[in-house]
């Protein structure tokens, strides 16, 4: 693939590109290459190497949203929320056009985790799968201590989190989700969605 | 600042705004167009769900942003909200120029004779300001027709015995039923009903110099990246710019109508694209700000005469705010009925528009425009999980096996579903916001339950598995086909303008966009917002011949 991309870049070296841009290019792809190779062994999508810090989450904050988000979309024979990055979605966005929800989600996850000490002696991530399900559906419903949640509510932010897992997962993988288009694959979808050429400019095609 | 005088300043570059600033330079008249938005760049946006003038969930890619805009939406109990233009309380439609056209579906529906005559046909209705327009079908044809022609319709009413009559043919021809299409009009035939393909504003072969529609699944809320689907942005504009009679200005935010001691519009004070406070002064002003801001505009303007806002010394403007009540119904069927051609709506049926026993009125039925994955999430029988594998399985499952037939049901008028001006919320100019308040008349909940069971009673028929209905609700109407806040009548007790769209006792100041229907017809809005504008226009131009505006 080096290769190719070499023979790529000399052909552009004769169209004006200086002959030190063309080795700072090689140098490039080669040391990309090979991070490429010692980090990708047991790792099935490509490109994937050590997860990126959050902007926005601490590790305990983005463990807990982790395992909701999973919750909500999991895997099963296709991939599921973390699998698609989910949370990478959620922590871009409100570090970005959703920063109004940082408060919802700092004060919400906390929230959260009181919850399911005080009803389930364990932290969320630890309980089994089907007892996990048992805590969401009970904040989902409202059923969880009152006195636990206050702004936001448990219901809102349940609903909150669950918005936010669908954008990630069926969104486009733009923005940080639905990594390796794995929702669009598993339903079934054409991407990436390609068009024409066209390019605009002042609103009039060019 | 104040700029040098011109013979027309107009606000907004939306659907009416569009066809008036061609209408008038073209006519001759010196005309300044502002315009809050800018041109939308297709670059930026392409097949995003989340940034769909439909799921905005990461902003309005064609307008207004988050950051400078708010309303505040005023709940049946009391209480209030501030919302954003992404929040669906805002009410948004669009901002940007070509306004609504950008981003729309772009169904081209006329109105039916009767839409125009609801009270004569009708009788009155308990607590309603239901009311005939001071025009009829008849008098808006010709207009129809050139909006037809100049943005360009591909339709076929071959089969369609309702619709009203017109002189000429459309100038495309339609597009093809797709696979949920056919089975739906299969289905309707058999069931003796009259289906038809949905007329649009999109080209269905090479047309006025843009090409044909390529069928991109991400249409709807989107901008058209090969310029097939006509709006003002891509049609009328371009002319009105090449007259050289027409300057546009974009990124200006109209802020109040300048209205004198005597009662004349002088002109429109407005912020430029650097915030900097401007006054564009005019022989003629026209709002066409869509029905929210148009409105938002004239309360603003309080001058001596008009205490309470230009136009509204029998306090109407604002009232009366419309839009459609969605119904239909949804089943799951064995065959793939997805097929990847959007933009997916091409059927539509109008048997059930006018002529029901007992029901003031009815709505046009058609199949669906692509649910794109994030909003399929909500495609569901009532009680199905939310989340968790059972949710996911859905999707999986029936991503491409659901037929629909939904319809917007023809509102009835609430004089208190309105928009008033916050008394303290303004925007990043300083403006005060809209407030939105009210709820839909109680009547509409009987129109929907009528509509979607019609719809029903298809969709079973159409071998479809599990059938379920989407009903009515209360919740205030508005938002993308919103309407009816400054609407035209004789009276001016009962009404904002004339016939003409002219405000009552404001003779140089005009509206041309949805703020003007009496009704909101029980179809989507657009082509007779474009009639209208035509028929304002023409209107205007007629009378600047003997110079009656200056
Ligand atoms: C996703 C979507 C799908 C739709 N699909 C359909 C469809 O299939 N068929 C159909 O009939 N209709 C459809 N519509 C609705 C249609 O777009 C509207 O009915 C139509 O655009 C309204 O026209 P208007 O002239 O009243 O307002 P608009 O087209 O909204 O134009 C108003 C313009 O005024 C500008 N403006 C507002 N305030 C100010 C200010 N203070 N200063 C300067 N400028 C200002 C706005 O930025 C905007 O450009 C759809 C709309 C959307 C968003």
């Amino acid at each position: 693939m080096s290769q190719d991309l070499i023979v790529g870049i000399a052909g552009a070296n004769g169209d004006g590109v200086s002959r030190r841009t063309v080795l700072k290019l090689v140098a490039v792809v080669a040391l990309g290459a090979a991070v490429g190779v010692g980090a990708s062994a047991g790792i099935t999508h490509w490109g994937r190497t050590a997860p990126p810090p959050y902007r926005f989450f601490s590790e305990a904050e983005a463990k807990l949203l982790i395992a909701i988000c999973e919750q909500i979309i999991p895997r099963d024979d296709t991939s599921g929320a973390t699998d698609a990055g989910v949370i990478y979605y959620i922590d871009r966005q409100i570090s970005g056009p959703l920063a109004r929800h940082q408060q919802s989600y700092r004060l919400g996850l906390a929230s959260f985790r009181k919850t399911c000490l005080q009803v389930y002696k364990t932290p969320f991530e630890e309980l089994a799968f089907e007892q996990q399900t048992d805590a969401l559906r009970l904040i989902e419903e409202g059923n969880a201590p009152n006195d636990l949640w206050g702004d936001p509510s448990q219901k809102a932010f349940f609903d909150l989190v669950l918005d936010h897992t669908r954008q990630g997962f069926y969104g486009s993988p733009r923005h940080g989700g639905n990594r390796d288009y794995a929702s669009y694959r598993m339903l079934g979808l054409a991407y990436p969605n390609l068009i024409g050429q066209n390019r605009y400019a002042n609103g009039r095609p060019i | 600042m104040s700029f040098p005088k011109v013979n027309a300043v107009i606000v907004g570059a939306g659907a009416g705004g569009g066809i008036v600033a061609k209408e008038l330079a073209l006519a001759g008249l010196s005309v300044v167009l502002l315009e809050r938005g800018d041109w939308a760049r297709y670059d930026e946006h392409n097949d995003d769900e989340l940034q769909s003038q439909r799921t905005p969930a990461l902003g309005n890619p064609f307008g207004p942003d988050d950051r400078r805009h708010r309303r505040v939406f005023v709940y049946p109990n009391g209480s209030t909200r501030i919302v954003l233009p992404s929040e669906g309380a805002y009410s948004n439609n669009a901002g940007c120029i070509g306004g609504g056209t950008v981003s729309y579906g772009a169904m081209a529906w006329r109105f039916m004779p009767q839409d125009f005559r609801l009270r004569s046909t009708y009788g009155e209705v308990k607590d309603s300001t239901l009311e005939d327009w001071p025009i009829s079908y008849d008098d808006l044809e010709p207009f129809y027709e050139k909006a037809e022609y100049e943005i360009g319709v591909a339709g076929d009413y071959t089969n369609n015995p309702f619709c009203g009559p017109r002189k000429k043919p459309f100038p495309m021809p339609a597009f093809p039923y797709n696979k949920e299409g056919r089975r739906i009009v299969e289905t309707a035939t058999r069931m003796g009903l009259h289906p038809f393909p949905i007329p649009m504003l999109r080209n269905s072969v090479p047309y006025n110099g843009r090409p044909a529609c390529i069928h991109m699944r991400s249409c709807v809320g989107f901008a058209c990246p090969v310029n097939a689907k006509a709006g003002t942005h891509n049609t009328v504009l371009p002319i009105a710019l090449a007259t050289g009679n027409c300057q546009l200005r974009t990124g200006c935010v109209a802020a109040e109508i300048i209205v004198d001691d005597r009662g004349h519009a002088r002109g429109v004070r407005y912020f430029d694209s650097d915030n900097r406070a401007q006054e564009q002064p005019a022989d003629l002003v026209m709002i066409s700000a869509s029905a929210t801001e148009t409105a938002r505009l004239l309360l603003n303007s309080k001058s001596k005469l008009f205490p309470n806002g230009a136009g509204n010394n029998n306090d109407w403007v604002g009232h009366n705010l419309q839009g459609h009540c969605y119904v239909g119904a949804f089943g799951l069927i064995e065959e793939e009925v997805y097929e990847e051609a959007g933009p997916g709506a091409t059927v539509g049926i109008s048997d059930f528009n006018h002529g029901n026993p007992g029901l003031v009125g009815g709505g046009m039925l058609a199949n669906e425009f692509i649910d794109l994955p994030y909003r399929f999430c909500d495609v569901r029988p009532p009680g199905e999980p939310r989340w968790g594998k059972a949710h996911k399985d859905f999707q999986r499952r029936y991503y491409k096996h659901v037929v629909r037939l939904i319809g917007p049901v023809q509102e009835i008028p609430n004089f208190s579903a309105r928009v008033s001006v916050d008394p303290a919320v303004k925007d990043a100019w300083g403006i005060p916001v809209c407030r939105l308040s009210g709820t839909r008349h109680p009547y509409d909940l009987q129109g929907g339950e009528f509509l979607s069971k019609k719809a029903e009673a298809i969709i079973k028929e159409t071998g479809a598995t599990r059938v379920w209905r989407n009903g009515p609700s209360l919740w205030l109407s508005g938002g993308q086909h919103q309407a009816g806040t400054c609407r035209m009548g004789n009276d001016p007790k009962t009404s904002v303008t004339n016939r003409f769209g002219q405000v009552h006792q404001i003779d140089n100041l005009f509206i041309a966009d949805g703020s003007l229907h009496v009704t909101n017809g029980g179809f989507n809005p657009v082509l007779t917002i474009m009639a209208l504008a035509y028929w304002v226009s023409d209107y205007i131009k007629t009378g600047w011949k003997g110079s009656k505006f200056r």
